[in-house]
């Protein structure tokens, strides 16, 4: 796929909570075509202490209204600056990057989107895809409290949500390997997003279960499109980068202790 | 318009932009953001005799105006790279020059007598400067001997344009650079990355995993443009310098104090059309100051 550098407008910017906002970008070009599971490397402005681009998910694309959607979580200085943006304003980014998360063959296979924290971001864009398919969607997303549970409504639009929280303040108390539904249902392909132990944890439940699993690795990167080395995971083929080979990765692939 | 070609001994640039080993692939990767030919010289990823998995993760650290960087020159081997990569590459109409590291002597020989034989690889570029790979590498450029031992051995085999990249990771890098002058090597790049270090107070751990790493970005600029001067004072041959550009401002200091061509390295990961930036922003500066070639900017800082 064609990689550009595009200045995507900021045509809404929704504050979620202090530590999340919405953005909500847009071109007077038509959005190049993107898959679900990639990614963007925006270049962060103002921000004395961020050198980098940052690799930010691609948490929805709406061609018809040509808007493309990131969820930026506070975590440092760049975040911030990216997260304050205002209305009006462009973000330079590097787009589309990576791989995507794979389709089922049969559409009769039970699909679960796993995700945690921030990492329910791609999330949204896989489970419209897989909808428009004709998938019916299962949602399981877990957040340390209500707070951090992001965009509900969006998910349920498109599917079955099923919510955990660490504190209990919504959905079942617990993480996402503990909601009951896993233990309700089969599922033949299971995509995750999150946190590395729960992802590891969610690798465990489907290899248990004999699903089909793929993960959203987010190692930190310089270049973002294969040319640094930087941010490589080690797989049965050796160290390969996360940026091009991945981010999504097949469990089997990946040489994790789980 | 000012005349932008100029020669690095038998090597002729269009221009005097080109891309550090390390942070360009091998330009393929940036093709869709740029036509690369119009890049003065594309220096490829960092190859050994044979295939290595580098360093494990993580390997970068972001510091204040630059990064750290614990690759460990993972590539596929010097083989893989004649069969799969070259044929890919060949065609591109800008010099493609392989950067080549070892862990012994014999390393460095035997990569440089395979690639000799490549139609369209007119120099190679000796590494004796990676941090980041224990046996070797820097080891032979910190000091004199072994840095004029391992490019004596390479000339003896290879005929073609001969690079040396010197490490900054040293007391007096004039003294490198004239030694590797006197065993044949026709110009000197420099510099490659300064060793340093970044840690996570609140794990109490290094971020690499390595703990050291290779400084890169404009953090070093300073220290890269001093060690520039001091070198084109020291030598006869040709110098290229690196460390830390971002812009063409940056690139035409380096000039001024010596370099007759410049590498552009990290600043790629920020801005990948950033080298095509550098080669209009030096056209700018020649018309601007009225100089006919940008061969007339090389040296000229007036002290």
């Amino acid at each position: 796929m064609k990689k550009y550098m595009l200045d995507l407008i900021i045509k809404e910017n929704k504050q979620l909570s202090d530590q999340y906002s919405l953005l909500i970008l847009t071109s007077p070009e038509k959005l190049p075509e993107i898959l679900p599971g990639q990614f963007a490397e925006v270049r962060v402005d103002g921000s004395a202490t961020t050198f980098l681009r940052r690799p930010i998910s691609i948490h929805y694309v709406d061609y018809e209204l040509n808007e493309l959607w990131l969820l930026i979580q506070v975590v440092g200085d760049g975040t911030k600056k990216m997260a304050e943006i205002e209305e009006g304003k462009s973000l330079n980014m590097l787009i589309p990057l990576g791989n995507s998360f794979s389709t089922p063959s049969n559409i009769d296979s039970k699909v679960l989107l796993v995700g945690g924290g921030c990492g329910v971001a791609p999330l949204l864009y896989l489970g419209a895809h897989l909808k428009k398919i004709g998938f019916e969607v299962n949602f399981l997303l877990g957040a340390r409290s209500k707070a951090d549970l992001l965009q509900l409504c969006e998910y349920e639009r498109l599917g079955n949500v099923f919510t955990t929280t660490e504190d209990g303040s919504y959905g079942e108390h617990g993480f996402v390997t503990q909601h009951s539904v896993l233990n309700s249902s089969n599922f033949d392909y299971i995509y995750t997003c999150g946190p590395t132990p729960m992802m590891k944890a969610v690798a465990n439940y489907a290899l248990k279960t004999s699903a089909n699993c793929e993960v959203s690795l987010e190692n930190t990167m310089a270049c973002g499109i294969g040319a640094c080395l930087c941010c490589v995971t080690d797989t049965i083929e050796g160290h390969v980068c996360v940026c091009t080979e991945g981010p999504v990765f097949n469990i089997t692939k990946l040489k994790w202790e789980i | 318009m000012g005349n932008l070609n100029i020669n690095i001994g038998k090597l002729q640039l269009k221009n005097p932009v080109m891309t550090a080993s390390g942070t360009f692939g091998y330009g393929t990767e940036y093709s869709d953001f740029m036509d690369i030919s119009r890049i003065g010289g594309i220096f490829v990823k960092g190859t050994t005799i044979r295939e290595r998995q580098g360093n494990p993760y993580p390997r970068m650290a972001e510091t204040p105006s630059g990064m750290l960087n614990a690759v460990g020159l993972q590539n596929k081997g010097v083989d893989y790279f004649i069969n799969h990569i070259y044929p890919e590459i060949k065609h591109i109409d800008t010099n493609i020059i392989v950067n080549v590291s070892g862990s012994t002597i014999e390393d460095y020989i035997e990569t440089a007598e395979k690639l000799n034989y490549l139609e369209n690889i007119p120099a190679i570029e000796l590494n004796i400067s990676c941090p980041n790979v224990k046996e070797g590498g820097m080891a032979f450029g910190t000091t004199c001997l072994s840095a004029a031992q391992v490019v004596k051995e390479v000339r003896r085999v290879y005929k073609n344009e001969l690079i040396v990249k010197l490490s900054p990771n040293v007391t007096d890098i004039s003294e490198i650079a004239l030694a590797v002058e006197a065993e044949g090597a026709d110009s000197v790049s420099l510099i490659n990355t300064l060793l340093g270090m970044a840690i996570n107070a609140e794990k109490r751990k290094p971020i690499l995993s390595t703990i050291t790493g290779g400084l890169s970005g404009p953090a070093v600029k300073p220290i890269a443009l001093r060690m520039v001067w001091q070198v084109a004072q020291a030598v006869k041959i040709p110098v290229i310098g690196l460390g830390g550009i971002m812009n063409a401002a940056d690139a035409i200091e380096f000039m001024l104090a010596g370099a007759t061509a410049i590498q552009i390295g990290t600043a790629n990961f920020i801005d990948p059309t950033v080298s095509i930036k550098v080669i209009e922003g030096i056209n700018d500066y020649l018309d601007r100051h009225g100089f006919q070639s940008v061969r007339d900017i090389v040296g000229a800082l007036e002290v």
